[in-house]
Protein backbone atom coordinates (compact mmCIF):
# COMPACT_ATOMS: atom_id res chain seq x y z
CA UNK A 1 0.00 0.00 0.00
CA UNK A 2 2.57 2.26 1.06
CA UNK A 3 4.80 2.11 -1.94
CA UNK A 4 1.99 2.52 -4.43
CA UNK A 5 1.44 5.95 -2.15
CA UNK A 6 5.49 6.60 -2.74
CA UNK A 7 4.87 6.37 -6.74
CA UNK A 8 2.50 9.56 -6.45
CA UNK A 9 5.72 11.53 -6.29
CA UNK A 10 8.51 12.21 -7.76
CA UNK A 11 10.06 13.94 -5.29
CA UNK A 12 9.55 12.51 -1.56
CA UNK A 13 11.77 13.65 1.03
CA UNK A 14 10.42 13.05 4.90
CA UNK A 15 12.44 14.66 7.69
CA UNK A 16 15.51 14.94 6.17
CA UNK A 17 18.76 16.07 8.36
CA UNK A 18 21.79 17.38 6.80
CA UNK A 19 24.90 18.41 9.06
CA UNK A 20 28.91 18.90 7.65
CA UNK A 21 30.92 18.04 10.79
CA UNK A 22 28.28 18.75 13.36
CA UNK A 23 26.84 22.22 12.16
CA UNK A 24 23.17 21.54 11.26
CA UNK A 25 22.74 22.95 8.03
CA UNK A 26 19.27 21.69 7.77
CA UNK A 27 16.84 19.95 9.96
CA UNK A 28 13.38 17.53 9.39
CA UNK A 29 12.84 19.20 6.29
CA UNK A 30 9.52 17.91 4.31
CA UNK A 31 9.06 18.02 0.63
CA UNK A 32 6.84 16.01 -1.45
CA UNK A 33 6.18 17.06 -5.22
CA UNK A 34 4.05 15.70 -7.87
CA UNK A 35 4.60 15.58 -12.00
CA UNK A 36 4.34 18.68 -13.24
CA UNK A 37 4.61 20.54 -10.38
CA UNK A 38 7.06 23.71 -10.23
CA UNK A 39 8.65 24.76 -6.44
CA UNK A 40 9.92 27.65 -5.53
CA UNK A 41 12.33 27.32 -2.76
CA UNK A 42 12.69 30.63 -0.70
CA UNK A 43 15.15 31.51 1.80
CA UNK A 44 17.98 33.80 3.23
CA UNK A 45 21.88 32.88 2.59
CA UNK A 46 22.80 30.17 4.09
CA UNK A 47 19.22 28.61 5.00
CA UNK A 48 19.53 25.69 3.20
CA UNK A 49 18.76 26.00 -0.10
CA UNK A 50 22.09 24.26 -1.60
CA UNK A 51 22.33 21.87 0.97
CA UNK A 52 18.96 20.59 0.05
CA UNK A 53 19.55 20.82 -3.40
CA UNK A 54 22.79 18.52 -2.53
CA UNK A 55 20.94 16.88 -0.19
CA UNK A 56 18.28 15.60 -3.55
CA UNK A 57 21.03 14.95 -5.31
CA UNK A 58 22.99 12.67 -3.05
CA UNK A 59 25.88 15.37 -2.96
CA UNK A 60 25.85 15.27 0.55
CA UNK A 61 24.44 12.40 2.71
CA UNK A 62 21.71 12.93 5.29
CA UNK A 63 22.16 12.07 8.88
CA UNK A 64 18.43 11.66 9.15
CA UNK A 65 15.36 10.94 6.97
CA UNK A 66 14.16 9.76 3.95
CA UNK A 67 14.60 10.46 0.73
CA UNK A 68 12.06 8.66 -2.22
CA UNK A 69 12.97 9.60 -6.41
CA UNK A 70 10.19 8.23 -7.97
CA UNK A 71 9.73 6.02 -5.35
CA UNK A 72 13.19 4.79 -5.29
CA UNK A 73 16.25 5.72 -3.60
CA UNK A 74 19.02 8.37 -4.85
CA UNK A 75 21.34 6.06 -5.64
CA UNK A 76 19.53 4.71 -8.74
CA UNK A 77 17.45 7.92 -9.04
CA UNK A 78 21.31 9.00 -10.55
CA UNK A 79 21.73 5.23 -12.16
CA UNK A 80 18.42 6.28 -13.81
CA UNK A 81 19.54 10.29 -14.77
CA UNK A 82 16.76 11.28 -12.45
CA UNK A 83 17.34 14.66 -11.41
CA UNK A 84 19.19 17.38 -13.54
CA UNK A 85 20.98 20.04 -11.52
CA UNK A 86 21.19 23.58 -12.93
CA UNK A 87 24.29 25.35 -11.18
CA UNK A 88 24.03 28.77 -10.45
CA UNK A 89 26.42 31.14 -12.47
CA UNK A 90 28.94 31.29 -9.49
CA UNK A 91 28.93 27.95 -8.77
CA UNK A 92 31.14 27.33 -12.08
CA UNK A 93 34.25 28.48 -13.28
CA UNK A 94 33.88 29.86 -16.49
CA UNK A 95 37.40 30.04 -17.26
CA UNK A 96 37.37 25.80 -17.83
CA UNK A 97 38.49 25.51 -21.53
CA UNK A 98 35.33 24.07 -22.64
CA UNK A 99 32.83 24.43 -25.65
CA UNK A 100 29.44 24.67 -25.53
CA UNK A 101 28.74 21.11 -26.84
CA UNK A 102 31.14 19.65 -24.83
CA UNK A 103 28.96 20.95 -21.43
CA UNK A 104 25.79 19.67 -22.85
CA UNK A 105 27.26 16.24 -24.31
CA UNK A 106 28.09 16.09 -20.40
CA UNK A 107 24.84 15.98 -19.62
CA UNK A 108 24.77 12.69 -21.18
CA UNK A 109 28.16 10.47 -19.71
CA UNK A 110 25.47 9.48 -17.57
CA UNK A 111 24.38 6.86 -19.97
CA UNK A 112 27.09 6.56 -22.22
CA UNK A 113 29.64 3.45 -21.76
CA UNK A 114 33.10 3.61 -19.90
CA UNK A 115 34.90 5.81 -22.54
CA UNK A 116 32.21 8.02 -22.89
CA UNK A 117 31.69 7.99 -26.15
CA UNK A 118 28.74 9.98 -27.85
CA UNK A 119 26.20 7.53 -29.87
CA UNK A 120 24.47 8.63 -32.60
CA UNK A 121 21.56 9.47 -30.28
CA UNK A 122 23.70 11.27 -27.82
CA UNK A 123 24.71 13.70 -30.60
CA UNK A 124 20.68 14.06 -31.42
CA UNK A 125 20.12 14.67 -27.78
CA UNK A 126 22.73 17.30 -27.44
CA UNK A 127 22.17 18.83 -31.01
CA UNK A 128 17.81 19.37 -29.97
CA UNK A 129 18.94 20.75 -26.49
CA UNK A 130 21.20 23.55 -27.64
CA UNK A 131 18.50 24.52 -30.07
CA UNK A 132 16.00 24.13 -27.60
CA UNK A 133 17.85 27.14 -25.72
CA UNK A 134 18.73 28.92 -28.47
CA UNK A 135 22.63 28.45 -28.66
CA UNK A 136 22.94 26.99 -31.99
CA UNK A 137 25.14 29.41 -33.46
CA UNK A 138 27.15 29.00 -30.41
CA UNK A 139 28.33 25.20 -30.42
CA UNK A 140 31.97 25.31 -30.21
CA UNK A 141 32.41 28.50 -28.44
CA UNK A 142 34.44 28.48 -24.96
CA UNK A 143 31.73 29.18 -22.09
CA UNK A 144 34.60 31.54 -20.95
CA UNK A 145 33.13 34.20 -24.01
CA UNK A 146 29.36 33.44 -23.55
CA UNK A 147 27.48 36.10 -21.83
CA UNK A 148 25.95 35.08 -18.47
CA UNK A 149 22.59 34.44 -19.71
CA UNK A 150 24.25 31.89 -22.68
CA UNK A 151 25.94 30.41 -20.03
CA UNK A 152 22.61 29.77 -17.88
CA UNK A 153 21.30 28.12 -21.01
CA UNK A 154 24.09 26.21 -21.69
CA UNK A 155 23.62 24.30 -18.49
CA UNK A 156 19.81 24.39 -19.14
CA UNK A 157 20.72 22.61 -22.06
CA UNK A 158 22.62 19.88 -20.30
CA UNK A 159 19.80 19.28 -18.27
CA UNK A 160 17.48 18.82 -21.23
CA UNK A 161 20.28 15.87 -23.12
CA UNK A 162 20.13 14.58 -19.91
CA UNK A 163 16.40 14.07 -20.18
CA UNK A 164 15.83 13.93 -15.98
CA UNK A 165 12.22 14.21 -15.04
CA UNK A 166 13.09 16.50 -11.96
CA UNK A 167 15.45 19.60 -12.48
CA UNK A 168 16.90 21.62 -9.78
CA UNK A 169 17.49 24.97 -10.85
CA UNK A 170 19.96 26.70 -7.99
CA UNK A 171 18.92 31.06 -8.95
CA UNK A 172 17.63 30.13 -12.61
CA UNK A 173 16.86 34.00 -13.47
CA UNK A 174 19.94 35.51 -11.61
CA UNK A 175 22.22 37.35 -13.89
CA UNK A 176 20.32 36.90 -16.87
CA UNK A 177 19.23 39.16 -19.79
CA UNK A 178 15.75 39.80 -20.90
CA UNK A 179 16.29 37.43 -24.00
CA UNK A 180 17.30 34.40 -21.74
CA UNK A 181 14.42 34.88 -18.91
CA UNK A 182 11.78 35.05 -21.13
CA UNK A 183 13.39 31.67 -22.94
CA UNK A 184 13.96 29.96 -19.00
CA UNK A 185 9.96 30.82 -18.26
CA UNK A 186 9.13 29.20 -22.02
CA UNK A 187 10.81 26.22 -20.86
CA UNK A 188 9.42 26.22 -17.66
CA UNK A 189 6.02 25.56 -19.22
CA UNK A 190 7.02 22.76 -21.64
CA UNK A 191 8.40 21.10 -19.15
CA UNK A 192 5.26 21.44 -16.49
CA UNK A 193 3.37 20.16 -19.87
CA UNK A 194 5.94 17.64 -20.14
CA UNK A 195 5.30 16.30 -16.70
CA UNK A 196 9.07 17.32 -15.76
CA UNK A 197 9.20 18.21 -11.64
CA UNK A 198 10.90 21.35 -11.23
CA UNK A 199 12.38 22.99 -8.06
CA UNK A 200 14.40 26.40 -8.21
CA UNK A 201 15.70 28.53 -5.90
CA UNK A 202 15.06 32.30 -6.46
CA UNK A 203 15.64 35.85 -4.49
CA UNK A 204 13.36 37.29 -6.42
CA UNK A 205 9.55 37.29 -4.81
CA UNK A 206 8.26 38.19 -8.49
CA UNK A 207 9.55 35.04 -10.55
CA UNK A 208 7.85 32.87 -7.33
CA UNK A 209 4.46 34.01 -8.19
CA UNK A 210 4.48 34.22 -11.74
CA UNK A 211 5.82 30.67 -11.84
CA UNK A 212 5.51 28.68 -9.03
CA UNK A 213 2.54 26.59 -8.05
CA UNK A 214 4.28 25.58 -4.68
CA UNK A 215 6.49 27.07 -2.42
CA UNK A 216 8.87 25.64 0.15
CA UNK A 217 10.27 28.28 2.54
CA UNK A 218 13.35 27.67 4.54
CA UNK A 219 15.35 28.60 7.52
CA UNK A 220 17.49 25.70 8.27
CA UNK A 221 13.59 24.13 8.53
CA UNK A 222 10.44 24.17 6.66
CA UNK A 223 8.96 27.70 7.71
CA UNK A 224 6.18 26.83 5.29
CA UNK A 225 5.15 24.94 2.29
CA UNK A 226 1.97 24.97 0.38
CA UNK A 227 0.03 26.50 -2.47
CA UNK A 228 1.70 29.68 -3.81
CA UNK A 229 -1.47 31.86 -3.39
CA UNK A 230 -1.95 30.30 0.86
CA UNK A 231 1.73 29.79 1.54
CA UNK A 232 3.28 32.91 0.08
CA UNK A 233 2.47 35.48 2.40
CA UNK A 234 4.21 38.49 3.93
CA UNK A 235 4.25 36.82 7.43
CA UNK A 236 5.64 33.72 6.33
CA UNK A 237 7.90 35.63 3.91
CA UNK A 238 8.97 37.94 6.87
CA UNK A 239 9.32 35.00 8.89
CA UNK A 240 11.74 33.42 6.64
CA UNK A 241 13.72 36.25 6.42
CA UNK A 242 14.19 36.63 10.31
CA UNK A 243 11.59 39.39 10.68
CA UNK A 244 12.62 41.66 7.54
CA UNK A 245 9.44 43.12 6.15
CA UNK A 246 8.34 41.82 3.01
CA UNK A 247 7.89 44.90 1.69
CA UNK A 248 11.98 45.62 1.62
CA UNK A 249 11.93 42.33 0.06
CA UNK A 250 9.99 42.91 -2.98
CA UNK A 251 11.83 45.64 -3.72
CA UNK A 252 10.26 48.60 -5.93
CA UNK A 253 9.08 46.43 -8.49
CA UNK A 254 5.60 45.38 -6.22
CA UNK B 1 78.96 30.57 -43.49
CA UNK B 2 74.79 28.91 -43.67
CA UNK B 3 76.24 25.39 -43.96
CA UNK B 4 79.00 26.16 -41.26
CA UNK B 5 76.34 27.14 -39.19
CA UNK B 6 74.19 24.24 -39.92
CA UNK B 7 77.17 21.94 -39.01
CA UNK B 8 77.38 23.53 -35.33
CA UNK B 9 74.10 22.82 -34.92
CA UNK B 10 74.01 19.63 -36.15
CA UNK B 11 77.40 18.73 -33.85
CA UNK B 12 75.41 20.22 -30.85
CA UNK B 13 72.05 17.88 -31.28
CA UNK B 14 74.09 14.97 -32.55
CA UNK B 15 77.45 15.22 -30.60
CA UNK B 16 75.39 14.06 -27.60
CA UNK B 17 73.73 11.55 -28.76
CA UNK B 18 77.00 9.63 -28.93
CA UNK B 19 77.25 8.82 -25.54
CA UNK B 20 74.71 6.11 -24.15
CA UNK B 21 73.82 8.12 -21.01
CA UNK B 22 72.88 10.87 -22.77
CA UNK B 23 69.85 8.94 -25.32
CA UNK B 24 68.93 7.15 -21.72
CA UNK B 25 68.32 10.85 -20.30
CA UNK B 26 66.62 12.14 -23.15
CA UNK B 27 64.06 9.34 -23.82
CA UNK B 28 63.46 8.73 -19.93
CA UNK B 29 63.10 12.28 -19.65
CA UNK B 30 60.41 12.84 -22.31
CA UNK B 31 58.27 10.01 -21.11
CA UNK B 32 58.48 11.32 -17.36
CA UNK B 33 57.61 14.98 -19.33
CA UNK B 34 54.56 13.54 -21.35
CA UNK B 35 53.29 11.90 -18.30
CA UNK B 36 53.30 14.96 -15.78
CA UNK B 37 52.24 17.11 -18.81
CA UNK B 38 48.97 14.91 -19.36
CA UNK B 39 48.08 15.07 -15.69
CA UNK B 40 49.37 19.18 -15.62
CA UNK B 41 45.84 19.72 -17.05
CA UNK B 42 43.91 18.09 -14.79
CA UNK B 43 45.81 19.61 -11.79
CA UNK B 44 45.86 22.77 -12.54
CA UNK B 45 42.05 23.31 -13.81
CA UNK B 46 41.23 21.48 -10.54
CA UNK B 47 43.63 24.22 -8.68
CA UNK B 48 45.66 20.96 -6.73
CA UNK B 49 49.20 23.25 -7.56
CA UNK B 50 49.55 23.00 -3.73
CA UNK B 51 48.46 19.65 -3.44
CA UNK B 52 50.92 18.42 -6.24
CA UNK B 53 53.63 20.26 -4.05
CA UNK B 54 53.01 18.02 -0.95
CA UNK B 55 52.34 15.10 -2.68
CA UNK B 56 55.32 15.20 -4.24
CA UNK B 57 57.54 16.21 -1.36
CA UNK B 58 55.78 13.98 0.86
CA UNK B 59 57.01 10.59 -1.11
CA UNK B 60 60.40 10.95 0.27
CA UNK B 61 60.10 8.78 3.49
CA UNK B 62 58.38 6.51 1.33
CA UNK B 63 61.35 6.55 -1.66
CA UNK B 64 64.34 5.86 1.20
CA UNK B 65 61.87 3.02 3.36
CA UNK B 66 61.20 1.08 0.03
CA UNK B 67 64.86 1.53 -0.66
CA UNK B 68 65.90 0.06 2.62
CA UNK B 69 63.74 -2.97 2.34
CA UNK B 70 64.35 -3.43 -1.36
CA UNK B 71 61.01 -2.91 -2.51
CA UNK B 72 60.22 -0.79 -5.66
CA UNK B 73 60.39 2.67 -4.68
CA UNK B 74 56.99 3.40 -6.64
CA UNK B 75 55.41 1.59 -3.92
CA UNK B 76 56.85 3.33 -1.27
CA UNK B 77 56.01 6.48 -2.86
CA UNK B 78 52.59 5.42 -3.23
CA UNK B 79 52.06 4.72 -0.17
CA UNK B 80 53.06 8.12 1.33
CA UNK B 81 52.11 10.30 -1.26
CA UNK B 82 48.35 9.39 -0.65
CA UNK B 83 48.64 8.74 2.82
CA UNK B 84 49.74 12.41 3.32
CA UNK B 85 46.46 13.56 1.69
CA UNK B 86 44.53 11.53 3.45
CA UNK B 87 46.20 12.78 6.66
CA UNK B 88 45.65 16.11 5.26
CA UNK B 89 42.03 15.73 5.16
CA UNK B 90 42.09 13.95 8.53
CA UNK B 91 43.58 16.46 10.22
CA UNK B 92 41.55 19.23 8.58
CA UNK B 93 38.29 17.95 9.45
CA UNK B 94 39.52 17.03 13.03
CA UNK B 95 40.56 20.86 14.47
CA UNK B 96 40.38 24.13 13.63
CA UNK B 97 43.63 24.77 11.63
CA UNK B 98 43.02 26.23 7.81
CA UNK B 99 43.75 24.04 4.50
CA UNK B 100 46.84 25.65 3.52
CA UNK B 101 48.14 25.70 7.23
CA UNK B 102 47.38 21.44 7.29
CA UNK B 103 49.18 21.50 3.74
CA UNK B 104 52.20 23.14 4.43
CA UNK B 105 53.00 21.44 7.71
CA UNK B 106 52.11 18.18 6.66
CA UNK B 107 54.24 17.53 3.61
CA UNK B 108 56.98 19.56 5.48
CA UNK B 109 56.60 16.88 8.25
CA UNK B 110 56.92 13.83 6.05
CA UNK B 111 60.10 15.41 3.70
CA UNK B 112 61.85 16.43 7.12
CA UNK B 113 61.14 12.83 8.17
CA UNK B 114 62.47 11.54 4.58
CA UNK B 115 66.06 13.36 5.44
CA UNK B 116 66.02 12.38 8.67
CA UNK B 117 65.71 8.65 7.27
CA UNK B 118 68.46 8.95 4.86
CA UNK B 119 70.94 10.20 7.34
CA UNK B 120 70.39 7.38 9.83
CA UNK B 121 70.07 4.47 6.82
CA UNK B 122 72.90 4.84 4.94
CA UNK B 123 72.79 2.54 2.61
CA UNK B 124 73.70 3.36 -0.97
CA UNK B 125 70.71 6.15 -1.32
CA UNK B 126 72.14 9.00 -2.87
CA UNK B 127 70.39 12.01 -1.18
CA UNK B 128 71.07 14.61 -3.53
CA UNK B 129 69.71 12.46 -6.38
CA UNK B 130 66.34 11.88 -4.73
CA UNK B 131 66.28 15.95 -4.22
CA UNK B 132 67.33 17.37 -7.10
CA UNK B 133 67.11 14.36 -9.66
CA UNK B 134 69.70 12.58 -12.14
CA UNK B 135 68.68 11.48 -15.31
CA UNK B 136 71.89 11.25 -16.29
CA UNK B 137 72.21 8.54 -14.09
CA UNK B 138 69.77 6.84 -14.08
CA UNK B 139 70.02 2.60 -13.72
CA UNK B 140 68.57 0.14 -15.81
CA UNK B 141 65.85 -1.13 -13.38
CA UNK B 142 64.60 2.40 -12.63
CA UNK B 143 64.10 2.46 -16.33
CA UNK B 144 61.52 -0.44 -16.36
CA UNK B 145 59.72 0.77 -13.31
CA UNK B 146 59.70 4.10 -14.68
CA UNK B 147 58.39 2.42 -18.08
CA UNK B 148 55.81 0.54 -16.10
CA UNK B 149 54.45 3.52 -13.96
CA UNK B 150 54.21 5.97 -16.82
CA UNK B 151 52.46 3.04 -19.07
CA UNK B 152 50.01 2.38 -16.23
CA UNK B 153 49.25 6.72 -15.49
CA UNK B 154 49.07 7.42 -19.44
CA UNK B 155 46.56 4.39 -19.80
CA UNK B 156 44.39 5.09 -16.26
CA UNK B 157 44.12 9.10 -17.46
CA UNK B 158 43.57 7.95 -21.28
CA UNK B 159 40.30 5.24 -20.03
CA UNK B 160 38.77 8.13 -17.66
CA UNK B 161 40.07 11.48 -19.33
CA UNK B 162 36.45 12.66 -20.12
CA UNK B 163 35.15 11.74 -16.54
CA UNK B 164 38.15 13.63 -14.89
CA UNK B 165 37.83 16.54 -16.62
CA UNK B 166 34.07 16.23 -15.63
CA UNK B 167 35.14 15.98 -12.15
CA UNK B 168 37.33 18.91 -12.08
CA UNK B 169 34.70 20.51 -13.77
CA UNK B 170 31.57 19.82 -12.55
CA UNK B 171 32.04 17.26 -9.71
CA UNK B 172 28.30 18.18 -8.47
CA UNK B 173 27.35 17.24 -12.27
CA UNK B 174 29.19 14.21 -11.90
CA UNK B 175 27.52 12.78 -8.66
CA UNK B 176 23.95 13.74 -9.75
CA UNK B 177 24.49 11.20 -13.08
CA UNK B 178 26.18 8.56 -11.30
CA UNK B 179 29.50 8.76 -11.90
CA UNK B 180 31.56 7.95 -9.04
CA UNK B 181 33.40 11.23 -7.73
CA UNK B 182 34.74 9.21 -4.54
CA UNK B 183 36.75 6.99 -7.18
CA UNK B 184 37.95 9.67 -9.96
CA UNK B 185 39.30 11.64 -6.24
CA UNK B 186 41.51 9.24 -5.65
CA UNK B 187 42.37 8.01 -8.91
CA UNK B 188 43.73 11.55 -9.74
CA UNK B 189 45.54 11.40 -6.58
CA UNK B 190 46.79 8.11 -7.20
CA UNK B 191 48.33 9.56 -10.50
CA UNK B 192 49.63 12.17 -8.80
CA UNK B 193 51.64 10.45 -6.62
CA UNK B 194 52.69 7.85 -9.24
CA UNK B 195 53.67 11.25 -11.46
CA UNK B 196 55.40 12.52 -8.58
CA UNK B 197 57.67 9.21 -8.42
CA UNK B 198 58.49 9.16 -11.98
CA UNK B 199 59.61 12.81 -12.19
CA UNK B 200 61.34 13.21 -9.10
CA UNK B 201 64.22 11.05 -11.39
CA UNK B 202 64.03 13.61 -13.70
CA UNK B 203 64.15 17.00 -11.96
CA UNK B 204 64.87 15.84 -7.85
CA UNK B 205 61.37 16.16 -5.17
CA UNK B 206 61.96 19.67 -4.65
CA UNK B 207 61.34 20.53 -8.45
CA UNK B 208 58.98 17.83 -9.38
CA UNK B 209 55.63 19.87 -8.83
CA UNK B 210 56.69 22.33 -11.78
CA UNK B 211 56.97 19.44 -14.08
CA UNK B 212 52.81 18.68 -12.71
CA UNK B 213 52.25 22.65 -13.04
CA UNK B 214 54.00 24.53 -15.81
CA UNK B 215 53.27 22.78 -18.21
CA UNK B 216 49.42 22.95 -17.98
CA UNK B 217 49.76 26.50 -16.82
CA UNK B 218 51.73 27.52 -20.19
CA UNK B 219 48.85 25.24 -22.06
CA UNK B 220 46.14 27.14 -19.92
CA UNK B 221 47.15 30.79 -21.73
CA UNK B 222 47.00 28.86 -25.13
CA UNK B 223 43.80 27.54 -25.73
CA UNK B 224 40.18 27.50 -25.09
CA UNK B 225 40.23 23.62 -25.48
CA UNK B 226 40.30 20.96 -23.59
CA UNK B 227 42.10 18.32 -25.84
CA UNK B 228 44.33 20.78 -26.84
CA UNK B 229 45.28 22.20 -23.60
CA UNK B 230 46.43 18.45 -23.10
CA UNK B 231 48.36 18.34 -26.05
CA UNK B 232 50.02 21.50 -25.86
CA UNK B 233 51.01 20.67 -22.55
CA UNK B 234 52.81 17.40 -23.15
CA UNK B 235 54.45 19.09 -26.11
CA UNK B 236 55.71 21.81 -24.04
CA UNK B 237 56.99 19.45 -20.96
CA UNK B 238 58.62 16.91 -23.56
CA UNK B 239 60.20 20.13 -25.41
CA UNK B 240 61.64 21.86 -22.01
CA UNK B 241 63.37 18.22 -21.14
CA UNK B 242 64.85 18.15 -24.34
CA UNK B 243 66.37 21.37 -23.87
CA UNK B 244 67.24 21.37 -20.75
CA UNK B 245 68.99 17.78 -21.13
CA UNK B 246 70.96 19.39 -23.88
CA UNK B 247 71.80 23.22 -22.52
CA UNK B 248 72.62 21.09 -18.96
CA UNK B 249 75.15 19.18 -20.88
CA UNK B 250 76.36 21.36 -22.92
CA UNK B 251 77.20 24.15 -20.52
CA UNK B 252 77.83 21.38 -17.54
CA UNK B 253 74.59 22.68 -15.37
CA UNK B 254 72.48 20.86 -13.36
CA UNK B 255 70.32 19.07 -15.19
CA UNK B 256 67.02 19.22 -13.09
CA UNK B 257 67.21 22.96 -12.96
CA UNK B 258 67.94 23.54 -16.34
CA UNK B 259 64.90 21.49 -17.34
CA UNK B 260 62.26 23.35 -15.44
CA UNK B 261 63.85 26.59 -16.24
CA UNK B 262 63.19 25.58 -19.90
CA UNK B 263 59.77 25.14 -18.84
CA UNK B 264 59.56 28.53 -16.63
CA UNK B 265 60.82 30.19 -20.10
CA UNK B 266 58.00 28.27 -22.10
CA UNK B 267 55.54 29.68 -19.48
CA UNK B 268 56.92 33.47 -19.28
CA UNK B 269 56.75 33.47 -23.41
CA UNK B 270 53.51 32.24 -22.75
CA UNK B 271 52.92 34.74 -20.83
CA UNK B 272 54.20 37.75 -22.42
CA UNK B 273 53.26 36.91 -26.17
CA UNK B 274 49.77 34.09 -26.23
CA UNK B 275 47.39 34.96 -28.71
CA UNK B 276 44.23 35.54 -26.56
CA UNK B 277 45.50 35.75 -23.09
CA UNK B 278 49.18 37.45 -23.37
CA UNK B 279 50.32 40.59 -22.00
CA UNK B 280 51.15 41.65 -25.60
CA UNK B 281 49.08 39.65 -27.07
CA UNK B 282 50.67 37.95 -30.52
CA UNK B 283 47.89 38.32 -32.75
CA UNK B 284 47.63 42.31 -32.24
CA UNK B 285 51.90 42.76 -32.42
CA UNK B 286 51.57 40.74 -35.63
CA UNK B 287 48.85 42.76 -37.23
CA UNK B 288 50.19 46.09 -36.09
CA UNK B 289 53.62 45.14 -38.03
CA UNK B 290 51.74 43.93 -41.09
Amino acid sequence: MESINYQNFRIDAENICVDYNGKVALYDANLRLKPGQICGLVGMNGAGKTTFFNALTGFVNISKGKIRINGESVRSAQKDQTIAYVPQNEGIDSQFPISVWDVVMMGRYGSMNIFRCPRESDVQAVKDAIERVDLTDYLSTPIGNLSGGQRKRTFLARAIAQRASILLLDEPFSGVDIRTEKLISELFIQFKNEGKTILLSTHDMIHVREFCDLVLLINKTVVAYGETSEVFTPENITTTFGGISPDFLFGPES
Amino acid sequence: MEIHSFLILDSFIRDPLTHDFMRKALLMSSLVAAVCGFLSSYLTLKGWALMGDAVSHSVMPGVVVAYALGLPFSLGAFIFGVGSVALIGFIKQKSRVKEDTVIGLVFTGFFALGIVLVSKIKSNIDLHSILFGSPLGISLSDVKQTIFISLLVVILLSIFRKDLMLYCFDPRHAKTVGINVFFLHYLLLTCLSLAAVVGLQSVGIILVVAMLITPGATAYLLTDKFDNMTIISVLSAIISSLIGIYVSFWFDLETGGSIVLAQTFIFLFAFLFAPRYGIFKLKKLLAGYK
